[in-house]
């Protein structure tokens, strides 16, 4: 390096590092949250290098709410062999047993019962006081308000009203008994710095961001892959063959696609920067009202 | 939906570099309530079409029933996140927002006006580079425009540029403008800022935020989109010496141990020559490790692994530094405090500080004063009110390893942390170290009660409880005990069962015995209280000839006398070692209550009612009296 000072994107990878390196010497029992997307990647790759040449020293969760594209099974499968972290996946059994699906209880009941409340299941069964996500500031209102270190209390609640003043990178990661910190390493990155960063370490993300002819069907304007048989198709509607991407990945219902030619990063990159809607489109879950967002975080989601 | 395409001559690659070598600019909107601070961020967000189509879509929505510009949009729904901001109108916390131009990109921390929630805007200011303080051209300075600009002084934020709002609503006049900007200029002059702009705006109709409006021929200065493309801002911070506060130490196997941390500020090389700050144990460094391979250095910024040639002790907290240049090491210094938290800051309270990696427990030795936020005047003080700034000093356990603030921020800032709650309480910034720790000496100074009670950060003293068998004395004192413990404390309980048994188990119950048992007792306090001991005294302690002759005893320690009163009736019922039960059937003799009296203090310091109120509930009262 010729100049001494860094680039925006080493700069936010530091401050990403320093953070997961304060989560892992002061908390018992951490965990990260993996959710396989672009931004999971991102933090993985961050904290493969927070913690180099040691291996990474707490558990990756996923909560697999069972309507997951198949796809990010695989790379999850794939993911956590490669690089031999230790993988831990949760699915609320109860939900299972009660046939939750997005089709026939809605996605914020659904919502509600596999995402929100598995996690806090998987969170209190592995006593973890401190869970990393990889939410960023940039994504959504309530999230642009939200600490880097954001505590929790004995029933995993956030309140926005009382949070802790948190000064420089000087981070106050204490907590009483029962209560618990939610994360966000990525906090001050945007979605194009995700992207850059991707690209410019040539981070492996799953092949649902890329363009390919993939089977869809289309409702009230928002694309739907057919990802298996369990999809209702309506009367007279048949999958048929587009060439579509993902801005963001979650449970395929509930995840509209796009359709775009972009079949690698740089064509990504390019058409994010033409593009005039946010990611969160895509995300059926935040529009179901203004706060939405808010209210589900306060109820424990990440 | 369909997305346009890139064009397809366009270099990624050139295009990409030129994102990434951007340089960054973090910066905070603050001032006063209604100053508008939120609408100049949707403003700025909007006018660097930043905006997307669903976000105007909904916004357009939301906008109904509100003041709107030319576009037909409230820009402050924009930002303020929280349902509670979007209900009131006003913004709670601090948002961060994000966009770029094609010269930087930034990050916009958007701290809430009200002062209940200066904390807030603290949180806000402490990362950033660069301060826009909002005014209404209609209101001119207000308090919290100058407790915002003392604020931002003191976390040192260097480079303000004062936005005078609202224009549009004075019709643009300048001689409004020029008084706001002479009044601050005047106001500011010491708070050490480097740069100090001053622009007029209407942040909802645009007026001098990318261009200079037409409305305002008369301001000959930069607008403010451009004037922040364009500040220099950035601190070499790699000239300075340098720091690596050690994070985490990483050992995967036998053979590798390193420390990983961030460098604070200046740079390492391999082969270097380095001290622990703490131990002043050297080493050089033999490797700086990254995934990415090893690197030949290191600077301010990088967040890397450092390998030393040999084994010494360095563990999280330790500061690695250069020989002859390291950090002061001490455990006293004064510092400036900004209060966030409810309950005050009070003299010789303990609370736990954190800088750095390290954190230690810590005690305000002294309120020095107050700053008075609208005149920057001192002023007494003997606590710290929430949203007040003061001078204080504080001694730590133990030496810790900093900066002067003014130096090095990442090494200088610190918070103070509440022992029992966990709650951030505090920010603060280091002055200067009082002494260094290794300097003391015992000839400088005669070892006395003060000296002893100074060292264990506390006043030494004697509370005294008296009441009925059963009252609940040692109850009370128990908890009283476990809550100056937590807080750091040094306590001991003397009650009939450790005294009885021991030093007076020759005496009995007779009246002249019971005279010189509380006798013993009183001199045993003395002694502990002259060790720099809080002694709490739990006796029956019946006559008040003889608590008389305690607090004689007791001289010039600070005493109090603490009446548990609760009624015969209810301390018999409770009769916790049966010891009624025994005195009514007449197989004790002469018990307090039954068949010898208990005199009820005539002027007690503090009476407590044993027989309405919870125990934890009398201690928590005692404790807020007593204001240990």
């Amino acid at each position: 390096m010729t100049s001494t000072r860094l680039t925006h994107l080493q700069s936010l990878e530091a401050e990403s590092i320093e953070i997961l390196r304060e989560v892992a010497a002061s908390f018992e029992r951490p965990v990260m949250m993996y959710s396989i997307g672009k931004d999971s990647s991102v933090l993985l790759h961050l904290a493969r290098k927070a913690f180099f040449p040691s291996k990474i020293p707490f558990p990756l969760l996923h909560v697999d709410t069972t309507f997951k594209f198949k796809e990010m099974i695989a790379f999850r499968d794939r993911t956590a062999e490669e690089y031999g972290f230790d993988l831990i996946t949760h699915t609320n059994q109860d939900g299972v047993r009660d046939g939750i699906n997005p089709f026939d209880h809605g996605s914020s009941r659904y919502t509600d019962i596999m995402k929100t409340a598995a996690l806090r299941q998987a969170l209190n069964a592995g006593r973890y006081d401190a869970a990393i996500g990889g939410a960023r500031r940039d994504e959504e209102k309530s999230r642009a308000k939200e600490r880097v270190f954001s505590h929790r209390n004995a029933s995993h609640a956030w309140d926005p009203k009382n949070q802790r003043p948190e000064l420089w990178r000087t981070f106050n990661t204490r907590l009483n008994p029962g209560e618990s910190m939610r994360i966000f390493p990525i906090s001050n990155w945007t979605e194009l710095d995700v992207w850059t960063y991707i690209y410019d370490q040539n981070i492996p993300i799953v092949p649902l961001y890329f363009a390919k002819p993939r089977p869809v069907v289309e409702r009230s304007g928002t694309l739907i892959m057919v990802d298996d048989e369990r999809l209702p198709l309506e009367p007279g509607e048949a999958p048929r063959l587009e060439t579509v991407r993902f801005r963001t990945l979650g449970c395929y219902p509930l995840t509209g696609a796009i359709r775009s030619d972009a079949a690698d990063l740089p064509s990504i990159i390019m058409e994010m920067q033409a593009s005039r809607t946010s990611e969160r489109e895509g995300r059926l879950i935040d529009s179901d009202s203004v706060g939405s967002m808010e209210k589900k975080k306060q109820e424990g989601y990440f | 939906m369909t997305l346009a395409m890139a064009t397809p001559d366009t270099n990624l690659d050139l295009w990409l570099s030129q994102q990434t070598d951007k340089s960054l600019l973090r910066f905070l909107t603050c001032g006063s309530v209604d100053d508008g601070k939120s609408t100049l961020i949707g403003r700025l967000l909007y006018d660097s079409q930043l905006i997307l189509d669903d976000q105007l879509a909904s916004l357009k929505k939301e906008s109904h029933n509100r003041t709107v510009g030319d576009e037909g949009i409230d820009f402050s729904l924009l930002v303020d996140g929280l349902a509670a901001e979007r209900e009131q109108g006003i913004t709670i916390d601090v948002a961060y927002r994000f966009f770029s131009t094609d010269k930087r990109k930034f990050i916009v921390a958007d701290t809430p006006g009200h002062e209940q929630y200066t904390r807030n805007m603290a949180t806000g200011a402490s990362n950033a580079d660069l301060a826009l303080l909002l005014v209404d051209a209609r209101k001119g300075l207000l308090t919290q425009t100058r407790r915002h600009s003392f604020i931002l002084s003191l976390v040192g934020v260097k480079h303000v540029v004062l936005v005078v709002n609202k224009i549009d609503l004075v019709g643009y006049d300048q001689a409004i403008f020029d008084q706001i900007e002479a009044d601050y200029r005047a106001f500011a002059r010491d708070l050490g800022f480097q740069t100090l702009a001053a622009v007029p705006v209407s942040a909802l109709r645009g007026d001098n935020i990318l261009a200079n409006s037409d409305r305002m021929p008369w301001f000959k200065g930069t607008p403010l989109v451009p004037y922040l493309e364009t500040i220099e801002v950035a601190q070499d911070k790699a000239a300075q010496p340098f720091r690596f506060p050690v994070q985490w130490v990483n050992r995967p196997n036998l053979d590798f141990r390193g420390f990983s941390g961030t460098v604070a500020s200046g740079e390492v090389k391999v082969g270097d020559d380095v001290l622990v700050a703490a131990s002043r144990k050297p080493a050089k460094i033999s490797r700086v490790v990254t995934m990415d391979g090893d690197l030949h250095s290191a600077v301010a910024g990088q967040a890397v692994t450092l390998v030393l040639d040999r084994e010494i002790d360095v563990s999280r907290g330790d500061v690695l530094a250069h020989a002859g240049t390291v950090p002061e090491f001490s455990n006293q210094f004064q510092a400036r405090l900004v209060w966030m938290n409810d309950e005050p800051a009070y003299q010789g309270r303990s609370y736990l500080l954190k800088v750095g990696a390290q954190i230690v427990p810590a005690t305000i030795t002294d309120i020095k004063f107050r700053t008075n936020v609208n005149t920057l005047e001192h002023v007494a003080a003997n606590k710290l009110d929430l949203n007040e700034v003061g001078t204080v000093t504080i001694a730590t356990d133990r030496a810790i390893a900093f900066d002067p603030y003014a130096d090095n921020p990442l090494t200088g800032g610190f918070i103070l942390i509440d022992r029992l709650s966990n709650a951030t309480l505090a920010a603060g910034t280091i002055s200067f170290g009082l002494r260094r720790a290794q300097n003391l000496t015992y000839q400088s100074f005669d070892v006395n009660r003060q000296v002893r009670a100074e060292q264990k950060g506390q006043e030494a003293q004697i509370v005294w409880f008296t009441g009925l068998s059963g009252s609940g004395k040692s109850t009370i004192a128990n908890l009283l005990e476990k809550r100056l413990t937590a807080e750091g404390r040094h306590c001991y309980i003397l009650d009939g069962d450790n005294v009885r048994h021991g030093l007076n188990k020759d005496l009995g119950f007779t009246e002249a015995a019971r005279v010189e048992n509380i006798r013993r007792v009183a001199e045993v306090a003395k002694l502990m209280a002259d060790a720099g001991l809080i002694v709490l005294v739990s006796f029956i302690s019946p006559f008040e000839k003889e608590r008389h002759l305690a607090r004689e005893i007791a001289g010039d320690i600070r005493f109090t006398e603490v009446y548990v009163d609760t009624p015969l009736s209810v301390a018999e019922q409770r009769d916790p070692k049966g010891l009624y039960a025994k005195a009514r059937r007449g197989e004790i003799k002469n018990f307090t209550g039954i068949d010898s009296p208990f005199e009820v203090p005539s002027a007690p310091d503090v009476t407590l009612h044993g027989g309405q109120e919870e125990p934890a509930a009398m201690a928590d009262k005692l404790h807020d009296w007593l204001k240990i």
